[in-house]
C-alpha cells in the first residue's frame, strides 16, 4: 500500500482520523472475519464425516433385545447377543441364590450385594465380557461361577470378581421384565 | 556470514551455506533464496535450517511470483486440487462401509445411503464430485489449449497433466464398477474387453485382468483396491505437476514471457484469496446438484443389481467418457494388405487405438504445435480452428450418448431436407474413394451417410493436431505486445 507514513498523517492534523491505522484495522477485521467463517464452515463440513463413524441406524436398532425366559430351564445359562456383545442369562437354583447372598460380606474386591445385582433372585443377567480385557468367561473357577480363560479372573455365582486381575464385577446391563416370561435387555 | 569477520558472541548461530538462488531475477521483493531460508534465529529458524518446511511453504506462497494478469480460467487448477482432496476424503469414509464382494457390494451401498449417519451426503458428494472433477479438469485443459500453456518451457508440466487425466479416467472407471449395478457390471465388461483387441495376447490379457473368465468377485475386489490406491498416485503426480509449475512459473493470458518485476504479484495473498473466492462460486452449483439433483448425472439402470445374463438395452458410459466412446464406435473399417483380403488391423483394434490415441496425442502436442506464439489471442487461425475443435468434442459427446443404432443427428436433420438417395450416394462415393483411394489399404463396408459424418468428427479430432505444423506456416499472426 502506498499509504503515507503514520507520523506525517498524525502530525499534519492531530484531530484527523488516522487513515493508515483505520485501513489496518479494517483489514485486520476482514481477515479475522474470513478466518472465523472459514473455520466455522470447515467444522460444519467435518461434522457429517465424523458422525458417519458413529453407530449406523441398523446398529442403533440393536439397542434392545428380548429374551423368552420360558426357554431357559432352572440351572442353565443362555447366552444372548445384545449390541453385538454376549449376555449371560442364568436361571439360578435356590442353592446358587443362597450361596451368592451368603457371600455378600466376604470381603469383596468390588462390594455389591447379590440383591443389587439381580432384580429377581432367580435370574442373573450380566454381560459375558470380562472386565479385565474383554474375553468371554467360561463356567468354572473356585467360586461356583465363571472363570476367564484369558487371564484367570474368577467370578462367583453372582458374577462378582473374587480372584484375578479383573478390576470390577461383571457388568449388569440395563434390563426389565416385560411380563413373567419376557426379559428386555437394553 | 563470512568466516573472516570478528569473533562473535556465543549465541550467534553457525553460518549456513546459502543455496544458489535459482530464480533470483523472478523474486518479487528482491530477496534471494538464502533470504527465504533464514527465518531468524529463533526456534522456527533452528527448525527450518534442519527441515525447510516453513521456508518451502513461504517460497510457494508469499514469495512465489505469479503473473498479475491471470484471469478466472486460472482458478481451475486449485479447483481441481480441491475436487481431488474431496474425492479422497469422501472416498476414505465410504470405504469404511463399502463391501467389495459381489454378494454384498450392492447392498452395502444401500446401507450407506440409508443407515450410515450422513452416508447419503458423503456418497452424493463422491458421486457428483467425480463428475465435477472432470468438468473442472476439462476446463483446465481447455485453458491450457487456448493460451498455449503446453508450449516450451511447460512441456513436462503439460505431460504430467495428461498422465493425471489418464489416471483419473482409470480411477473413475473402476469406481463406477464398485456399486455393482447393471451399468457397473456391463461397463466393466465392455471396457475390459477393449483390451482383447491387443494383438496376440489380448484374450489372455483380459482373463488375467479379470482374474477369471468373466467379470467376477476377484475383479470387483481388485478394482476396489486399485480404485483406492490410484488417487494417491494422482496426488504424487500432482506434486510433480506443481514442482514443474513452480520451476517454470505460470503462463498468462497474453502468453508472453514476463521480464519485469512489476509483471508479478506474490501468489499469497493475491491468488489465494482469488482461489478461495472461486471455490465459493464453484461450491454453489456443485452443492446445488449434490442436494437437489444428485442422480442427474448418473444412470437409473445402475440401481438394478448386476445381472450377468442381461445387458441393459442402452449401455452408455458416464458423460465424461462420451466423446472418447464416440471415437471408439466411429471406427468401422479394417486396414489390410492392398490387393488381398488379408487384414492387418481390424476395426476393433483400430477403434481402441483411436480412443487411446485421442488422449495420448495430447502428450505430443507441445511438439506438434511449433508456433512460437503461445496465446490464441494472437493466432486467429488457431483460435478459430480450436473453437471448432471444442465444438466437435461436444458433438462427439452427443453422438456417444445416442443409442448404438441411432443416426448421426446432423445426418438425421439433412435427411429431412435432402433426398435419402442423395445422401446414400454421397456415402457410396465416399466409400469408393476411401477404398480405392487407399489402394485397398483401408477396407470400409456399408458406410452410411450417418457413419460417414461420425467418422468425419473423429477425423477432425485428430486432423486438428496433425495440421498444427501447417497452421503455423499459413497463419498471419497478430503482433505480440511488448509486455502484459
Amino acid at each position: 500500500m502506498a499509504a503515507a507514513p503514520h507520523d506525517s498523517l498524525s502530525t499534519s492534523n492531530a484531530h484527523a482520523p488516522d487513515v493508515a491505522q483505520l485501513r489496518q484495522d479494517r483489514r485486520d477485521f476482514l481477515t479475522t472475519l474470513t478466518i472465523c467463517f472459514g473455520a466455522a464452515g470447515a467444522a460444519g463440513a467435518a461434522w457429517p464425516f465424523l458422525s458417519s463413524l458413529a453407530p449406523t441406524a441398523s446398529m442403533q436398532a440393536q439397542k434392545t433385545t428380548t429374551v423368552d425366559l420360558s426357554q431357559i430351564p432352572v440351572g442353565t445359562t443362555k447366552t444372548i447377543m445384545w449390541q453385538g456383545k454376549p449376555v449371560f442369562v442364568r436361571h439360578r437354583t435356590p442353592t446358587e441364590i443362597a450361596d451368592a447372598a451368603a457371600a455378600d460380606g466376604a470381603g469383596l474386591k468390588h462390594p455389591e450385594t447379590d440383591a443389587n445385582r439381580a432384580q429377581r433372585p432367580e435370574w442373573l443377567v450380566m454381560l459375558a465380557v470380562c472386565t479385565h480385557l474383554g474375553c468371554v468367561p467360561i463356567p468354572g473357577g473356585d467360586f461356583s461361577g465363571w472363570l476367564c480363560p484369558c487371564h484367570g479372573s474368577q467370578f462367583d455365582g453372582s458374577g462378582r470378581i473374587r480372584k484375578g486381575p479383573a478390576p470390577t464385577n461383571l457388568e449388569i446391563p440395563p434390563y426389565s421384565f416385560v411380563d413373567a416370561n419376557t426379559l428386555k435387555i437394553g | 556470514m563470512a568466516k573472516k569477520t570478528a569473533p562473535r558472541a556465543r549465541s550467534t548461530p553457525r553460518p549456513t551455506t546459502a543455496a544458489k538462488p535459482i530464480f533470483q531475477h523472478l523474486h518479487v521483493d528482491g530477496k534471494t533464496t538464502a533470504d527465504y531460508q533464514s527465518l531468524g534465529q529463533g526456534v522456527l529458524g533452528w527448525f527450518d535450517q534442519r527441515l525447510p518446511l516453513i521456508s518451502t511453504l513461504k517460497h510457494a506462497t508469499t514469495d512465489y511470483p505469479a503473473p498479475r494478469n491471470l484471469n478466472y480460467f486460472w482458478n481451475f487448477g486449485s479447483l481441481a486440487l480441491f475436487a481431488l482432496v474431496l474425492q479422497i476424503v469422501t472416498g476414505l469414509f465410504l470405504a469404511m462401509y463399502y463391501k467389495p464382494d459381489v454378494a454384498l457390494a450392492f447392498g452395502s451401498i444401500q446401507t450407506i445411503m440409508r443407515d450410515v449417519n450422513w452416508g447419503w451426503l458423503i456418497r452424493c458428494l463422491h458421486m457428483v464430485g467425480a463428475s465435477f472433477f472432470f468438468m473442472v479438469v476439462y476446463i483446465h485443459i481447455a485453458r491450457g489449449l487456448y493460451y498455449g500453456s503446453y508450449k516450451s518451457p511447460r512441456e513436462i508440466l503439460w505431460g504430467m497433466g495428461v498422465i493425471i487425466l489418464l489416471l483419473m479416467m482409470a480411477t473413475a472407471f473402476m469406481g463406477y464398477v464398485l456399486p455393482w449395478g447393471q451399468m457397473s457390471y456391463w461397463g466393466a465388461k465392455v471396457i475390459t474387453n477393449l483390451f482383447s483387441a491387443v494383438p496376440f495376447i489380448g484374450p489372455d490379457l483380459v482373463i488375467w485382468m479379470l482374474g477369471g473368465y468373466n467379470v467376477n468377485d476377484a475383479t470387483l475386489t481388485r478394482f476396489f483396491a486399485i480404485h483406492f490406491v490410484l488417487p494417491f498416485v494422482i496426488v504424487g503426480i500432482v506434486g510433480l505437476h506443481l514442482i514443474a509449475l513452480h520451476q517454470v512459473k505460470s503462463n498468462n493470458p497474453v502468453g508472453i514471457d514476463l521480464t519485469k518485476q512489476a509483471d508479478y504479484i506474490p501468489f499469497h495473498p493475491y491468488y489465494t484469496i482469488k482461489d478461495v473466492f472461486g471455490l465459493m462460486v464453484y461450491l454453489l452449483p456443485f452443492l446445488a446438484v449434490v442436494f437437489f439433483a444428485p442422480y442427474a448425472l448418473g444412470h437409473p439402470d445402475n440401481y438394478i443389481p448386476a445381472d450377468a445374463l442381461k445387458t441393459p438395452p442402452h449401455i452408455v458410459p458416464e458423460w465424461y467418457f462420451l466423446p472418447f466412446y464416440a471415437i471408439l464406435r466411429s471406427i468401422t473399417f479394417d486396414i489390410g494388405i492392398p490387393f488381398t483380403s488379408a487384414i492387418i488391423f481390424d476395426a476393433k483394434l483400430l477403434g481402441v487405438a483411436a480412443m487411446g490415441g485421442s488422449i495420448l496425442i495430447l502428450l505430443l502436442l507441445p511438439w506438434l504445435d511449433n508456433s512460437p506464439v503461445r496465446s490464441a489471442r494472437f493466432r486467429p487461425l488457431y483460435r478459430s480452428l480450436l473453437m471448432v475443435w471444442f465444438a466437435n468434442v461436444f458433438f462427439l459427446g452427443y453422438i456417444g450418448m445416442l443409442p448404438a443404432d441411432a443416426a448421426n443427428p446432423i445426418a438425421a436433420l439433412l435427411g429431412q431436407v435432402v433426398p435419402a438417395t442423395l445422401l446414400d450416394g454421397v456415402a457410396k462415393a465416399a466409400e469408393w474413394l476411401i477404398n480405392y483411394g487407399s489402394l485397398g489399404l483401408v477396407n470400409i463396408k456399408e458406410l452410411t451417410f450417418s457413419g460417414l459424418l461420425t467418422l468425419g468428427s473423429t477425423a477432425f479430432y485428430f486432423a486438428f493436431f496433425l495440421a498444427l505444423p501447417l497452421i503455423n506456416r499459413f497463419e498471419r499472426r497478430v503482433r505480440l505486445p511488448n509486455s502484459i
